[in-house]
């Protein structure tokens, strides 16, 4: 298999006569691969600037664009976190930092680092770019949708930003958004700040669900000749997963924010009990706010899986490429996935173990929440038997993944902790949550997607990222983010609350000061560093090596196009037809150590190859 | 949209058969249109937020403080100075469902390619939504002038007119959406869009008649879900 991508080989049998003769040695038998189900998509070609790189219905495009619209978004988490930890670790060295602000900051680059900044890289940014890829499609299979979606979520995040600039600041109420305190005065923002940021919720999940929608239909309807849904890259199904869960778990997000919205301009008692105000009685009465931590939770729960399992995919596919090694337990790793994917909707409320619920509803979720445990160890042994005896390649890509499994098991393992109700209750709403929440949703995902960058990005650009810069990168994020969230276990042990803007005289100063000064510079440290990879891609954009076509000698479609980058339509004159997984690597007897998906079984005819 | 080519593609018999299609290439589900398949997962997630907002209103009616008010004394109409419980609601449901027959029929005669049956059909149902919005608008008006608010009515507890004037209004904006869509379908069909392969105004796509069965979709399940809304608010 030479690296030039073979026309005549990879588009024999378009028509419906699989064998047309004109490859002489293929084999009817062995290469047979059912007729087109679908006729070819109608593509849109745009023709001006604005409908080729505005308002562009190419999902690569859309995709570069929801990615530069994510990191954008967090970035701005980012400073605000570096704010938090200036107050933490030095208070009152910030002289315009008060209470008010601290707690608008957290609210803040909580809500922006999970859901406009995670959610959308995953699903936004790879999923454009790559499931049409991927699956072999031409495009997303409603591509005026799928603009659409981009620039829902553009408003979004501009409302959004918006809320930094209103009378009161953006809403303080922490990023649960838990009533009654949310809406009512004393709570920084709680005019104008939470109003914004519940209609950007809102016009984040509907721009959500159209592209969600064009997701799950390009997976499901739209895939090229061959392609099984058991032949499709974990990429792929780790994205699915996330979008299923995402088109179920929103949909809980949406009512609670249009309820508390009308809580707030209506007066309405949804989520308000009877609450009294220097001793006045107020308007509200007769709701819970139970039921928000409920609705909020149902969302809550699935979306920490909504960005876990594209990570998941992804980092397969990494490690299988760079260790040239079959990904091991393939068929478990998707069962894995979609096994998450469903339990996820019964553990909601190990969040509300300390809201007052029944004891017998907390050990449920307590056993569903540790039963979540058992598909999740399969990935990893899957993923550390992946890597055994491979033919591991230290590059940055393979550095990511590494450091991926091990924050990732780190953090698997105190949320053991905190899965059961005995132990949660003396340490939640402390700082040993944060250490647990960031380990495990934060560093480890963020790890992947940078993985991803250094991967894709010769697909994507046309040229290498400076390897030497993405490893400094690497070693700085890793030993960084380990000095910032350790330290934060123990903090949480002695006891330290999480959320309180300074510690005043309490007993926790005394041992917490030191320890927190030491988290915040490593915070800065950390920070910094990422703007590593803005320079280094900058820096590459204008004089990096090029690319030659599938530089990592990887076995899936995206790498198999006419063009690199890919043009519109991905494919040229014929879609791709393919014969095998895409982890067919160090196949003995092959003269590659990969053979690509599209390369007919009759042509690797000497190797100890299955076919799959 | 492109169009639907399956050549002799037979379904396998029994489970296994429908594991090995299923789990097949290129399609998941055999035939299906990659629109109509969009309409039925997009309802799946309509389909939670509407849980959400009817489970959200049990849980509310169940713990409120103050009593619920009696429904089928709110909701009567007076008939010569005789309280007739739900004759509204009774129209409006008649009205809506009458509407889904009539999308059923502009389907079926779309798929014949009687562009005329079809377009009058779709107008029939645009009107019958219409006609529910309209006698939606009638009894908000009707309950509002009665006193109920939001945030407070004089029959009994506070949340019967927040989670009446939510709920309903969400499945009303539901039902006019589908009203407007289904004026421009009218409009495309008589203008014979679907014979000519015009491209969409937006879109830049080529329709099919398959856009009246996936609206149709759509205006069946604002039905469906008014009926549970039915059954709840009016029944319970």
């Amino acid at each position: 298999m030479s690296d030039e991508y073979d026309n005549n080989k990879s588009y024999q049998a378009q028509s419906s006569e699989v064998i047309d003769g004109s490859a002489g040695s293929v084999n009817p038998d062995i290469d047979y691969v059912r007729p087109a189900e679908v006729g070819e998509q109608d593509l849109y070609h745009g023709h001006s600037f604005i409908e080729k790189w505005v308002f562009c219905q190419d999902a690569k495009v859309i995709g570069v664009q929801y990615f530069l619209t994510a990191v954008f978004t967090g970035i701005v988490g980012l400073i605000l976190s570096w704010l938090m930890r200036l107050q933490l670790g030095f208070p009152g060295l910030a002289g315009f930092m008060t209470a008010e602000h601290y707690y608008q900051f957290v609210t803040m680059h909580g809500m922006i680092m999970v859901v406009y900044f995670l959610t959308a890289l995953f699903l936004g940014g790879f999923g454009n770019y790559l499931i049409p890829l991927m699956v072999g499609a031409r495009d997303m299979v409603f591509p005026y949708v799928n603009m659409l979606s981009f620039w829902m979520f553009f408003v979004a995040v501009a409302v959004l930003m918006a809320s930094f600039f209103v009378p009161g600041g953006p809403t303080g109420a922490g990023w649960t958004l838990y009533p009654p305190q949310t809406i009512l005065e004393g709570t920084p923002g709680s005019g104008m700040g939470i109003l914004l940021m519940l209609i950007s919720l809102s016009l984040f999940v509907i721009g959500f669900t159209m592209g969600g929608l064009n997701y799950m239909i390009t997976i499901l309807q739209a895939r090229t000749r061959g392609m099984t849904l058991m032949r499709m890259p974990l990429t792929v199904w780790g994205i699915f997963t996330a979008t299923v869960l995402a088109m179920l778990a929103f949909p809980a997000l949406l009512v609670s924010a249009i309820m508390m919205t009308l809580d707030k301009v209506l007066q309405t008692s949804f989520f308000m009990p009877t609450i009294l105000k220097a001793g006045e009685v107020l308007e509200y009465g007769g709701g819970s706010p139970i039921l928000f931590q409920h609705l909020f939770w149902f969302f809550g729960h699935p979306e920490v899986y909504i960005v876990a399992l594209p990570a998941f995919g992804i980092v397969s596919d990494l490690i299988s490429v760079h260790a040239r090694k079959n990904i091991f337990g393939y068929r478990m790793m998707v069962w894995a996935i979609v096994g998450i994917g469903g339990l996820s909707f019964f553990v909601w409320a190990h969040h509300m173990y300390v809201s007052g619920m029944n004891p017998w509803f907390g050990f449920f979720f307590a056993t569903t929440t540790l039963i979540i445990a058992v598909p999740t160890a399969m990935k990893v042994y899957n993923w550390i038997l992946t890597l055994w005896r491979g033919n591991i390649r230290i590059n940055t890509v393979m550095l990511w993944c590494l450091g991926f499994i091990v924050t990732f098991v780190n953090g698997g393992i105190t949320g053991i902790f905190l899965g059961n109700v005995s132990v949660d209750v003396p340490l939640s709403d402390t700082y040993f949550v944060i250490a647990h929440f960031h380990m495990v949703m934060g560093i480890a995902p963020l790890m992947v997607i940078m993985g991803a960058v250094y991967h894709w990005f010769p697909l994507v650009a046309g040229k290498m990222l400076h390897e030497g810069l993405g490893k400094w990168h690497f070693w700085i994020t890793f030993l960084g983010a380990y000095s910032i969230y350790f330290p934060m276990h123990y903090l949480g042990f002695i006891g330290v609350p999480r959320r309180y803007f300074e510690m005043y005289d309490s007993p926790y100063m005394t041992s917490a000061v030191g320890m927190n000064e030491f988290i915040s510079i490593a915070a800065f440290i950390v920070g910094a560093a990422q703007f590593i990879l803005v320079f280094n891609i900058i820096k590459t954009l204008k004089t990096g090596k090029k690319a030659e076509q599938n530089p990592w000698k990887a076995n899936s479609l995206e790498w198999y196009t006419s063009t690199v980058p890919p043009e519109h339509g991905n494919f040229g004159d014929r879609l791709p037809v393919v014969h095998r997984w895409p982890y067919d690597f160090s196949v003995p007897g092959a003269k590659d150590d990969f053979i690509p998906q599209t390369t007919a079984p009759s042509e690797v005819i000497h190797t100890e190859v299955e076919k799959t | 949209m492109s169009e639907q080519k399956i050549d002799g593609f037979e379904l396998k018999p029994g489970f296994k058969g429908m594991a090995s299609d299923t789990g097949s290439d290129q399609t998941m589900f055999k035939g299906v249109h990659w629109g109509k398949a969009m309409m039925w997962i997009f309802l799946l997630s309509d389909t939670f937020v509407f849980s959400c907002f009817l489970i959200s209103y049990m849980k509310g009616r169940g713990s409120t403080i103050v009593d619920w008010p009696n429904t089928s004394e709110v909701f009567s109409l007076y008939v010569g100075g005789v309280p007739v419980p739900l004759l509204l609601i009774a129209i409006m449901t008649f009205v809506l469902i009458t509407s889904s027959g009539t999308m059923a029929l502009a389907v079926k005669y779309g798929y014949e390619k009687n562009r005329k049956m079809c377009g009058w059909l779709i107008l029939a149902t645009a009107v019958g939504g219409l006609t529910f919005v309209g006698m939606q608008v009638f009894e908000w008006s009707k309950l509002i002038h009665e006193g109920v608010r939001p945030w407070g009515n004089p029959f009994g507890a506070s949340q019967f007119g927040s989670f009446f004037f939510m709920i309903t209004g969400f499945h009303g904006f539901h039902v006019s959406i589908g009203v407007i869509f289904l004026f421009i379908y009218t409009y495309k069909v008589f203008a014979g869009h679907y014979e000519s392969k015009k491209r969409g105004w937006f879109t830049k796509m080529k329709g099919d008649y398959v856009e009246i069965e996936i609206l149709g979709l759509y205006w069946h399940f604002v039905d469906l879900v008014w009926v549970f809304i039915f059954a709840f608010f009016y029944l319970w």
